[in-house]
């Protein structure tokens, strides 16, 4: 089983604050690793590296092999078309319409036609739930519709690795489960590779090959959903309980 | 003594801030110019910026431009009367139009309308990840969202500051003619008289200048937005702010080149 992704030592301050402290992770080919940890933790700046849109202060990031840390931006931005990203709000441009928003990708780094391009961009959005809404703004669209655009434009080009911020952060509990049937079904439909950051303790089980626990700057743990149900860390096991006790301190 | 150290500290630190910020909006500006060249070009961005920055400032600056006009007029029939020069009325309002007051009050429209919009715009776009999102679809932001509106400013500034030159030259013609009496023929003959070509070309590249210096510093304000909706507020207002003095100060070290 490779890892396609290799995080090794990676350090990275803003100011004084040091947000990663000697992190190591792999990522698994194929599967889907969910991260969590506490807010403000940094799991959206360890994101961030994966993809290129922050560089560590120390370490590696392997890509394929490729350490990203090193490249420059054109080079990088040929790793880059092997991702997908879904942010946390979305992120949708609100100057275009979603069909626009879909097909930006395509029109940057395809010569598709403007019907293969159209048709492409209504599959993908099928293949999110979505149909009919090519021309609706962003502004017009509830949280959970605004993720699922968001994922349809993430998975235009087709990518292998798709990376996701909190997916489910923000929805009611029946959008939150639709999403995640939707991360379950395009990663097995697609055969990704997916990063999944989530708080949500009951969504992690469901759709976590993988489960990383990131804490104080470094994976403290890394396993299967079993084996982080019975992990003996006291970190792990607080977090997972959702309890006031323990060593996690609450300011 | 220890005061004294401690304002002389802080003094230090702001001009450093400054310097460094300075250079910064030279590199993005060196960043703009390496972009600008390569294909693809993205026409319908620019068109549409040119149009936000250009036509739809129009009425401001016809506004602006007309009682600027009038109001130079006024107060120059009350100078001249002294002299009995009333006559040179014409004259000086499109000397001073064309060289001064056309270029400058026209940027600082523009920079209130069109450089605060461009700091807000990118700001929140930068604060709900949009410009993050472009990056990871190996899309270039610099390329996308700086190009077109620094294109827009420096293109546009000029074309506004031709209609405050007219309509400001306009306003005068009205209030000194049909207000207060100044003979028509002379009137204009005393413009043609004063006023050169090269006046009105130094007004215009003085207008380009101006508009470079105001894209480019509410797009460098928007692009580096931080904290949320109050950090958008603070951007746009610092935007406003640097580009208005900044156009200022160049404006002097513009005129003493090229007049
Ligand atoms: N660009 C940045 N500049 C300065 N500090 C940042 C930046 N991005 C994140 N941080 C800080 O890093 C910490 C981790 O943030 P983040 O990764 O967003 O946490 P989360 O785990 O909730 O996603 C936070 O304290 C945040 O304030
Ligand atoms: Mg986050």
């Amino acid at each position: 089983m490779g890892a396609m992704i290799k995080l090794v030592n990676l350090h990275k301050s803003f100011g004084k604050q040091k947000v990663l402290d000697g992190l190591n992770l792999d990522i698994e080919e194929e599967k889907t690793t969910v991260i969590i940890g506490r807010s403000g933790g940094g799991k959206s700046v360890l994101l961030k590296h994966i993809i290129g849109l922050l560089r560590p202060e120390q370490g590696q990031i392997l890509i394929d092999g490729t350490d990203i840390t090193k490249l420059n931006d054109r080079a990088l931005n040929e790793i880059r078309k092997k991702f997908g990203m879904l942010f946390q709000e979305a992120a949708l441009f609100d100057s275009m319409n979603v069909g626009e928003n879909v097909a930006f990708p395509l029109r940057e780094h395809t010569t598709m036609k403007e019907k293969e391009i159209r048709e492409t961009v209504a599959d993908r959005l099928r293949s999110v739930g979505l149909t009919g809404v090519e021309e609706k703004m962003p502004s017009e669209l509830s949280g959970g519709m605004r993720k699922r655009v968001g994922l349809a434009r993430a998975i235009a080009m087709r990518p292998r690795i798709v990376l996701f911020d909190e997916p489910t952060t923000g929805l009611d509990p029946i959008m939150t489960e639709a999403i995640n049937r939707l991360i379950i079904e395009t990663q097995k439909n697609l055969n990704l590779t997916c990063i999944v950051i989530s708080h949500d303790i009951r969504s992690i089980f469901d759709i976590g090959h993988r489960i990383a626990m990131l804490y104080e700057g470094k994976i403290i743990e890394n396993g299967t959903p079993d084996e982080l149900q019975g992990s003996q860390n006291p970190v792990t096991r607080q977090f997972l309980a959702g309890s006031i006790e323990g060593p996690i301190r609450i300011m | 003594m220890n005061r004294f150290s401690g304002a002389l500290d802080r003094l230090g630190r702001t001009v450093l801030v400054g310097v460094e910020e300075i250079g910064k909006i030279i590199l993005l500006f060196v960043s703009v110019l390496t972009w600008m060249f390569r294909p693809p070009f993205k026409l319908r961005n620019i068109f549409k910026q040119m149009e936000f920055v250009g036509v739809k400032s129009i009425f401001v600056v016809v506004l602006t431009g007309t009682f600027t006009g009038m109001v130079m007029a006024l107060q120059g029939y009350h100078g001249f009367r002294m002299f009995s020069a009333e006559s040179l009325v014409g004259g000086t309002v499109a000397l001073g139009m064309t060289r001064e007051l056309g270029p400058v009050l026209t940027s600082l429209m523009v920079t209130a309308r069109a450089g605060s919009a461009m700091a807000a715009e990118l700001g929140t776009m930068r604060v709900t990840e949009q410009i993050d999102a472009l990056s990871v679809m190996a899309a270039n932001p610099v390329k996308h969202l700086i190009v077109p509106r620094v294109i827009a400013g420096v293109l546009m500034t000029p074309l506004l500051t031709v209609v405050s030159d007219f309509t400001g030259i306009l306003g005068g013609y009205f209030v000194g003619v049909h207000i207060l009496g100044i003979n028509s023929g002379i009137f204009i003959k005393n413009i043609t008289r004063l006023v050169d070509l090269n006046d009105i070309y130094n007004g215009l590249a003085k207008a380009a200048c101006f508009g470079l210096i105001l894209s480019l510093v509410g797009c460098y304000k928007g692009f580096n937005t931080y904290g949320g909706a109050e950090g958008v507020g603070r951007a746009t207002t610092e935007a406003v702010v640097l580009a208005s003095i900044a156009i200022l100060i160049s404006d002097y070290f513009l005129t003493a080149i090229m007049f």
